[in-house]
């Protein structure tokens, strides 16, 4: 795996005990500013900046608030988390314990997917290790805070990434997204002001306070500064995790992992978007083609009708059933790739298909039941030809 | 179910649930842990499960439904999922399935005669670089090739008699 070769932010060296004191010396506005300075925004898919949702859940009225470290990692093609919680879990623990001294909580939550559950061992002794060192529990450091974390298994659900439904999981319910407002930063876990953030947030908000925002800067875009961890999977020489500058172009990457001859890539994993080889030169950035790091490459010979009935399968098991668009709609459009896979789909009928997508992309509840026609129509919109031509029943 | 195993799991809800203040918020973990020792929830564990949160049992039944690692019908000993999502179905997951339906000579979503697999299909497992993936009750397989399913289930019918639970979710 090549996550070791580059080390920019993520991977780059820090001394855990040595920052996370550091940054409980700094007053917690100050702490916020950092990482506003930074440009951070979320890396859990949805981009949202860290530090406003920090900042409201901060100034959030409530005793009790909670800081999660949302640990689903359910997307397709995403496991860059899996590495963090493997190999870098004492920066996590520190992490949400800065973002706890900077919302002002007390309680922490790691939400474990199920299908992780062989990390948790690891991870459990990670928080005694760090309690023992007093980087965690009563009196951090020395200083008059407190905050702890308690580990959360998940039941099998990719919907409870989404993180109003990892919040009704916690409470004991059915993981189904609740409607916003309010955001979980004013009434989350408990009815209490709660933070939900991704593993690698944290991990790169540690790195930031320590070693400044201007230092993050460096590297990525304006609108999408720092780096970004990728998950690179599908029909290349050298998958595994990246560490790259936010902004790469697609083409850049590709060479990075010896995927040059690709056919497309679906950057943001199921819920993403499928570019085709001719749009290669776009950015990978919040600004352009979005992502939460999963990339996943299609080689030359890959039969992108196939890949899009792989996504609908998924969408139609993991969606939560709640509303109508995204419940009949991922059935319907999974009917529909079966219709064109037999060479059966009429044109009227997949235009029809498609702004049944669109209506989907606007309608639904949630953001999996909005994204869930994304590969659906951006693989019909580039391969509708290849997929016509080869499913011909005339010949 | 022999009664006094029904009493002692029981107990063990009363236990936990007790732990939990009777909060709904320790009702998942007290499933996870139902399901574990028993490999499935029956309609008695839900109903004592329902008494110990003074909730309806039919909450229970609904939260059950909801999870996939849940579930009301008798998993066998040992769960094998493996990842049908598109990286592991280009790394040659249907082989891999094929041969994990001859060797325990069952087909996926069902349980072998002697209750020691089930086997079943799940989505991305986050070892999408190292596909096909498999998970068998929590450990992870990589890179499985039909030439190895053999001797990883193998190692697990060799554990028969073992002690062998399905997790820690206590
Ligand atoms: C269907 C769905 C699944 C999601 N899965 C995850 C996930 O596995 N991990 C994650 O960090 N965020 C996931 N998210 C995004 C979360 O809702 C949330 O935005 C994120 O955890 C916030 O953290 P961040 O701001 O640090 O990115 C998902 C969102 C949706 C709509
Ligand atoms: S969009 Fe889909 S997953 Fe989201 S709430 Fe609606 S049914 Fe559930
Ligand atoms: S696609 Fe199989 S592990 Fe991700």
């Amino acid at each position: 795996m090549s996550k070791a070769d580059k080390k920019l932010v993520i991977f780059s060296d820090i001394d855990v005990e040595k920052a996370l004191k550091n940054a409980l010396q700094k007053p917690r506005p100050d702490l916020i500013s950092e990482v506003r300075e930074s440009g951070l925004k979320g890396r859990g898919g949805a981009g949202f900046p860290t530090a406003v949702k920090w900042n409201l859940a901060a100034s959030a009225q409530g005793d009790r608030k909670f800081v999660i470290c949302n640990a689903d990692e359910g997307e397709p093609g995403t496991f860059k988390d899996r590495v963090l919680l493997t190999d870098y879990a004492e920066q996590l623990v520190a992490g949400m314990v800065l973002a706890g001294y900077a919302v002002g909580a007390k309680e922490g939550i790691i939400y474990l997917r199920a299908e992780y559950t062989y990390l948790r061992k690891n991870l459990e002794a990670t928080l005694e290790k760090m309690r023992g060192r007093k980087l965690l529990g009563k009196k951090i450091s020395g200083k008059d805070f407190e905050f702890d974390i308690h580990i959360h298994m998940g039941s099998g659900a990719y919907i409870c990434g989404e993180e109003t439904a990892l919040i009704e999981s916690l409470e004991g319910h059915r993981g189904e997204p609740r409607n916003r407002p309010p955001f979980p930063v004013t009434v989350g876990y408990l009815g209490c002001p709660t933070s939900v953030n991704n593993v690698e947030t944290f991990i790169t908000a540690l790195h930031i306070v320590e070693k400044g925002a201007k230092w993050f800067k460096t590297y990525g875009t304006e609108k999408s500064t720092g780096t970004k961890l990728f998950s690179v999977s599908g029909d290349c020489d050298k998958p595994g995790v990246y560490e790259l500058p936010m902004g790469i172009t697609i083409k850049k990457l590709l060479e990075t992992v010896g995927g040059e001859d690709a056919k497309a890539v679906q950057v943001g994993g199921a819920s993403g978007t499928c570019v085709p080889r001719k749009d290669f030169d776009r950015a990978i950035a919040y600004e352009d083609v979005s992502t939460g790091g999963s990339i996943i490459v299609f080689g030359p010979f890959r039969d992108m009708l196939e890949v899009a009935i792989n996504f609908m399968e998924f969408f139609c098991d993991e969606s939560c059933g709640q509303c109508t668009p995204c419940r009949l709609g991922t059935e319907t459009l999974l009917e529909g790739l079966d219709m064109l896979d037999e060479g059966k789909c009429s044109l009227k009928y997949l235009r029809e298909l498609c702004s049944l997508g669109e209506t989907m992309q606007v309608a639904s509840k949630c953001g999996l039941g909005q994204s869930a026609p994304n590969a659906f129509l951006s693989i019909v919109e580039n391969f509708k030809s290849e997929i016509l031509d080869s499913r011909c029943t005339c010949r | 179910m022999l009664a006094s195993e029904r009493d002692q799991l029981k107990a063990e809800i009363i236990k936990m649930a007790k732990k939990h203040d009777q909060h709904r918020s320790g009702l998942i973990p007290v499933l996870q842990h139902v399901q574990n020792v028993s490999r499935h929830i029956s309609p008695e564990a839900m109903q004592d499960i329902a008494e110990a949160f003074k909730i309806h049992p039919v909450e229970v039944q609904g939260v059950v439904s909801f999870y996939s690692f849940l579930s009301t019908e008798k998993k066998g000993k040992f769960i094998v999922r493996l990842c049908r999502t598109i990286s592991c179905d280009m790394a040659g997951k249907e082989a891999v399935a094929n041969q994990l339906e001859n060797e325990l000579d069952i087909e996926f979503g069902e349980t072998t005669d002697d209750g020691m697999f089930t086997l079943e299909f799940t989505n991305c497992l986050g070892m999408c670089d190292q596909g096909p993936a498999m998970l068998v009750n929590e450990d992870i397989y990589a890179k499985v090739t039909p030439e190895k399913v053999a001797d990883i289930i193998d190692s697990y019918r060799n554990r028969f008699g073992a002690h062998v639970t399905q997790g820690e979710h206590a």
